[in-house]
């Protein structure tokens, strides 16, 4: 790798840019779509820039006047920011306490690895009896249910990175701590949940962005505007019988926008958070 | 403070966890062990004990063949194309160039997109109407009339393996980055010194190290893409003709569509020892590769 020729150099540079090319022109398309108007997009030869830029559909999805595109799309929003929310909340209370204890007593570890080894479960395994069982207690198509069953999903994979987490806080803080006399959860409070803080972000976020690009147990679960979750909304919209396909693309960059700003902002801590798990696995 | 005490108060702490997992996954994959040997209804009649009447009839189904041979070419060949443009890719970034730390950025925003956006935008790209690959490709001169690329079965598998690779390769990419970067130069300069070529410097020097990160990424994705339902239904739903149609989709349809819980729990059942063997089996080879390679 010392010795660079120009020709290896220009190598680079082309493969560079065909790459960034490949990342970028779908999602660069997604956003043009969303911004051009509706004959632009039906246009042969296609325009792949719009005349004038047209941003009215952000505001009519977002908009919350009865009845309209962006009533459906404001309560599937807010159904969303719900369920992430309040399952990822869960998530991190069963998680630290769990995380901890096999963290600091690696006997029971064992039970952790069953509850990973559900990540081989396929969702159609489980989703009869739970669709029977959310039916039972008149859970189908709320909010509530539907954040009780991401714990499926959230709550092993949390555990997993707060397990990680605690382990490269050193046990010898801790006992220094309950020697000078500090009980259990004063030592938490004090010496390992601020160590821990930012892997208990790390874990929240990871979480928020599985909950948010969940769709199977949404798509059963849920049936209307009352619990909906935006990536069946979006599903919706992709599939019926939209004549304007700028209308999708925009909600398409709406539900995008928040795991690409927490992609981008949090990369290197989601990035290391990856690689550690695909190498420790 | 004793070692019992520890444990138990290690359980102690578990035991949230432990008793929301047995409530929402445990609970549950008992109750469809017990479905998958009844007629139940999705709805209504609670079914009655008919043995493994659900389970031969589904395997016997030409069905149940069809989708496996599906599912299977979807994993194998989406999965083995992320692997190798996922190596390529963090090759690429492993050299020095400017723009580097941009483009290794960049490759995060796949992976962060949404996967229903991302099948609701490939679905766009591919519409046969006004979509941008018609388009692009009329606009090259490479065809000559528009293709309804999700809607011919020739096509539609091919369609989606490239919209499922787009939106994964980038992290096989960082998690093989990763591992580049772990790499000790002065290996790398011992054989160039030494006058290994780039393949062999590339089989010998560094693919010891990217093995064992590339294998749990491979168990990982093949797993995921075995389970595949998402892209599928937001894309095709499973069609034309059912080319597209998953184990995932066929147990959605027979348990939900069809409303046969008794014999979509046996189906789903089937799915999951599949997973399962799949797992099993790849387990082993990470075992035997982080051996080999340290």
């Amino acid at each position: 790798m010392e010795r660079k020729s120009p020709v290896f150099t220009v190598f680079v540079y082309v493969c560079a840019l065909l790459l960034a090319v490949v990342i970028l022109a779908p999602l660069a398309w997604l956003f043009v779509m969303s911004i051009s108007p509706a004959a632009d997009l039906a246009a042969k030869p296609l325009r792949w820039w719009p005349q004038a830029a047209d941003f009215s559909r952000y505001a009519q999805l977002l908009s919350r006047a009865e009845n309209s595109a962006g009533a459906a799309f404001t309560s599937s929003l807010r159904n969303s920011l719900e369920v992430a929310g309040m399952a990822t909340l869960a998530a991190i209370l069963l998680a630290v306490p769990a995380g901890w204890a096999v963290s600091r007593t690696p006997s029971v570890g064992w039970s952790l690895s069953l509850v990973i080894a559900t990540y081989m479960l396929p969702p159609v395994a489980l989703s009869v009896p739970l669709y029977m069982g959310l039916s039972y207690l008149g859970l189908l198509n709320t909010v509530f249910g539907l954040a009780l069953i991401y714990l499926t999903i959230l709550a092993p994979f949390t555990t997993w990175l707060m397990k990680s987490g605690f382990d490269s806080i050193p046990r010898e803080i801790e006992a220094a701590a309950m020697i000078d006399g500090a009980g259990l959860l004063q030592t938490w409070r004090i010496i390992t949940l601020p160590l821990a803080a930012p892997v208990v972000a790390t874990s929240a976020l990871f979480a928020v962005l599985l909950a948010w690009d969940e769709f199977f147990y949404a798509l059963l679960f849920t049936s209307d505007q009352r619990a909906k979750t935006l990536t069946v909304a979006i599903a919706d919209l992709a599939g019926g019988r939209v004549s304007d396909y700028g209308l999708i693309a925009t909600a398409g960059v709406l539900a995008a926008l928040p795991p690409v700003l927490i992609g981008l902002v949090m990369q290197r801590a989601l990035i290391s958070g990856l690689t550690s798990g695909g190498v420790k696995g | 403070m004793s070692g019992t005490w520890i444990t138990a108060r290690a359980w102690l702490l578990m035991l949230p966890l432990l008793a929301i997992m047995v409530a929402v996954i445990g609970w549950p994959l008992v109750d469809t062990v017990r479905l998958s040997f009844t007629d139940a209804q999705l709805v209504g009649t609670a079914g009655n004990y008919v043995g493994f009447d659900n389970y031969t009839k589904m395997l016997t189904s030409s069905n149940f063949t069809r989708t496996l041979i599906t599912t299977t070419w979807f994993a194998a060949i989406s999965v083995a194309a992320e692997m190798v443009l996922g190596v390529l890719a963090a090759l690429l970034l492993n050299q020095e160039f400017r723009g580097r730390a941009v483009l290794r950025g960049l490759m995060i925003l796949p992976w962060a997109l949404p996967t229903v956006v991302n099948a609701t935008l490939w679905r766009l790209i591919y519409n046969p109407e006004y979509g941008a690959l018609n388009a692009a490709l009329t606009q090259l001169h490479l065809i000559d009339d528009y293709r309804s690329w999700l809607g011919e079965p020739g096509t539609a598998l091919a369609a989606l393996i490239v919209a499922d690779c787009w939106k994964n390769f980038p992290l096989v990419a960082l998690i093989a980055l990763a591992a580049l970067q772990a790499v000790p130069r002065d290996i790398t300069a011992a054989a160039l010194v030494d006058g290994a070529g780039p393949f062999n410097r590339f089989r010998f020097v560094i693919l010891p190290y990217l093995a064992g990160p590339l294998m749990v990424a491979l168990v990982l994705r093949t797993i995921e893409a075995f389970k595949v339902f998402d892209i599928i239904w937001v894309m095709t739903r499973g069609g034309p003709a059912n080319s597209t149609r998953s184990l995932s989709i066929l147990v959605y349809q027979e348990a939900f569509s069809f409303q046969r819980a008794g014999s979509g729990a046996s189906l789903a059942l089937i799915v999951t020892l599949l997973v399962t063997v799949l797992a099993v089996a790849y387990a082993a080879l990470v075992k035997k590769t982080a051996g080999s390679a340290a």
